[in-house]
């Protein structure tokens, strides 16, 4: 019962469809998903949203999305993005992307958008892992780790080191915010809704380009359960891939929170 | 009034005048004048102009811009249109209209810049991955490569397909006298497709990906139906001298000039050689060329490859006639002395 003590304070987000996400138990996309769909909210910039899908687990995530969206080729979301920023400058746009597709098969494409200074978001989700394929080596897979593909665990002299694209993008001109951020436990959640909504601030400010990279869990391909895989995250990943604001460019210094 | 225009900046010129919103494109010999001609327009007219870090960035982009509703763009050569391809066929895979063209070079690999024709199989028989013909215009001189770039965005548009400008190194390089059409202001309105923001409207997806095999055939259905319509309605080509033919000569594009000058030589002679000249290479204009292998004795195909559309012919004449090849490769063009006597051993033959 409603009354006048009362006030909602935690709603269904009006930026995702009542679409079942299919998303395995423990898996942290859902909890992505709806911090981009709160901020899309809060900013009041659904109906001018406009989002770019990745090849991955998340390939589907525009069913979940109340937003316009188009699905990109595997790595290619910044270019695509930059299409239709350019054609529609009055529009917010995103990309989501994995690490084997941001940064194996789309390493060009995400540098160079950056680079540019193309005023888009890029929420970068770093599992480690390839999740859709079925848990090859990643990019961004720690040394030692097993994947399908690196069944001893990634040897370093074989198969080379993991890359920090938040660290390497940073070193961009054209990159306003970069930060990386961590979905483990509820106070770092907090944290990356709020570097999110920074993201999508330097967009509406027309600040250039902004990315979050969230550390995330794949309890399926690492073989742990969901409680498990959150502590991997935080004992494994965090050492290897600090948190932290990577690039907040001067200009953007008062729009950022 | 007609004015000396070179082919790489009249075709840029063209498609402005069509109402070209965006193009985006990667340097590479022969066309490079067409991406530097439009980053002085473009960025001018308040419209978009980016050179991507590779082709395979640039049809991207291009992806991305039609998914937004623009009249878009791209331009390479060869080797640049086989990095294309992925996106060419997510392109056709979610029905976006999308304008590219191919001033093709020598192959394969990195080849060399002269022209050539070698790209006709991957330009007419799909090129990516999945079932689909872009729809492929074969422009012989200037002017009709003008006319045909300002027309494509139509069609394009028309077929929510991919519409392919197919061109060698010599109509990007040389110069002729051109007709330039008028420019044309394109009335922006929302056909029920475009990615624009769900304002107002339920929100909207474009994709190429359908999980369930019954989906995905029935989605094949459509865009085959779609492709039988073109094959229908977007046949064209043009004929030199054929009426009381007894030879024809069957080339595109460029060698098509080489070989309607040895029709002119062939006529001096008293030769009755002919020319048939396919513009739409997709679709293709099987049922002419047919009708025309039941009045001729023989018939040459002339291209600047190894024998690419010579297939084609093949499958249209159905062995009714004798057909022999004059093929020149590796950037080379066919002199019209040469068809003639091509044309010579043709008639000899039978």
């Amino acid at each position: 019962m409603m009354n006048e003590h009362m006030q909602v304070v935690f709603d269904y987000p009006d930026s995702l469809t009542d679409a079942t996400m299919t998303y395995c138990p423990g898996c942290t996309h859902g909890i992505i998903h709806r911090l981009i769909a709160e901020v899309i909210d809060e900013l009041g910039i659904r109906e001018r949203t406009i989002g770019v899908a990745p090849v991955g687990c998340s390939v589907f995530m525009y069913n979940y999305f109340n937003v316009d969206f188009a699905e990109a080729a595997h790595g290619r979301a910044p270019a695509m993005a930059t299409g239709i920023k350019r054609v529609l400058p009055d529009r917010v746009v995103f990309t989501y992307q994995g690490d084997g597709d941001l940064a194996a098969i789309g390493t060009a494409e995400i540098i160079h958008a950056a680079a540019r200074g193309e005023n888009i978001t890029v929420i970068f989700v770093n599992n480690a892992i390839y999740g859709m394929t079925g848990g090859q080596m990643a990019p961004t897979t720690l040394p030692g780790m097993q994947t399908t593909s690196s069944p001893s665990g990634r040897d370093v002299e074989l198969q080379g080191y993991p890359i920090r694209m938040s660290e390497v993008l940073a070193q961009l001109s054209g990159a306003s915010y970069i930060v990386r951020r961590s979905v483990h436990d509820p106070g770092n959640i907090n944290k990356t809704k709020k570097a999110i909504k920074n993201a999508f601030q330097v967009q509406l400010h027309h600040a250039g380009f902004s990315l979050v990279e969230v550390l995330s869990s794949c309890p399926t391909n690492w073989g742990l359960t969901p409680e498990a895989a959150l502590q991997f995250v935080k004992e494994r990943m965090i050492p290897y891939y600090p948190l932290g604001d990577y690039k907040v460019a001067d200009a953007i210094k008062t729009i950022v929170q | 009034m007609k004015e000396l225009w070179k082919g790489n900046e009249a075709i840029p010129e063209a498609a402005l005048r069509a109402g070209l919103e965006a193009y985006f494109g990667y340097p590479i010999t022969p066309q490079n004048e067409v991406l530097e001609y439009l980053s002085r327009k473009l960025p001018a007219m308040g419209r978009a102009f980016v050179q991507a870090e590779s082709e395979v960035a640039a049809i991207n982009m291009v992806y991305g811009a039609a998914c937004a509703g623009a009249r878009v763009m791209t331009s390479s050569s060869s080797p640049g249109i086989s990095l294309m391809q992925e996106g060419l066929s997510y392109i056709a895979g979610s029905e976006v209209p999308v304008v590219f063209m191919n001033m093709m070079r020598g192959g394969p690999g990195l080849g060399n810049i002269a022209p050539s024709q070698g790209d006709y199989f991957q330009m007419t028989k799909g090129g990516g991955h999945g079932d689909y013909h872009p729809i492929v215009l074969a422009p012989a001189s200037v002017q009709e490569a003008v006319n045909l770039v300002y027309g494509a965005f139509d069609l394009a548009e028309k077929y929510r397909h991919i519409v392919g400008i197919l061109a060698d190194g010599n109509i990007g390089q040389m110069m002729e006298p051109v007709e330039l059409p008028p420019p044309r202001v394109i009335e922006k309105r929302d056909r029920g497709w475009e990615l624009t923001g769900a304002k107002g409207r339920p929100h909207r997806i474009i994709t190429s990906i359908y999980l369930d095999p019954q989906v995905l055939h029935n989605y094949n259905v459509h865009l085959q139906a779609k492709h039988r319509e073109i094959e229908k309605n977007e046949v064209r080509y043009s004929e030199f001298m054929l009426d009381d033919a007894e030879y024809a000569i069957v080339a595109f594009g460029s060698a098509a000039r080489a070989a309607q000058s040895a029709v002119r030589l062939a006529r001096q002679d008293g030769l009755r050689v002919g020319l048939f000249r396919p513009i739409s290479l997709y679709p293709y204009p099987y049922a002419r060329l047919a009708e025309l292998s039941r009045r001729v004795r023989a018939i040459l195909v002339v291209e600047m490859n190894a024998g690419q559309m010579l297939e084609d012919v093949r499958l249209a004449v159905a062995e009714r006639v004798p057909i022999r090849f004059f093929g020149r490769m590796g950037g080379l063009v066919p002199f019209p002395e040469e068809v003639l006597d091509e044309v010579r051993e043709l008639e000899k033959s039978v």
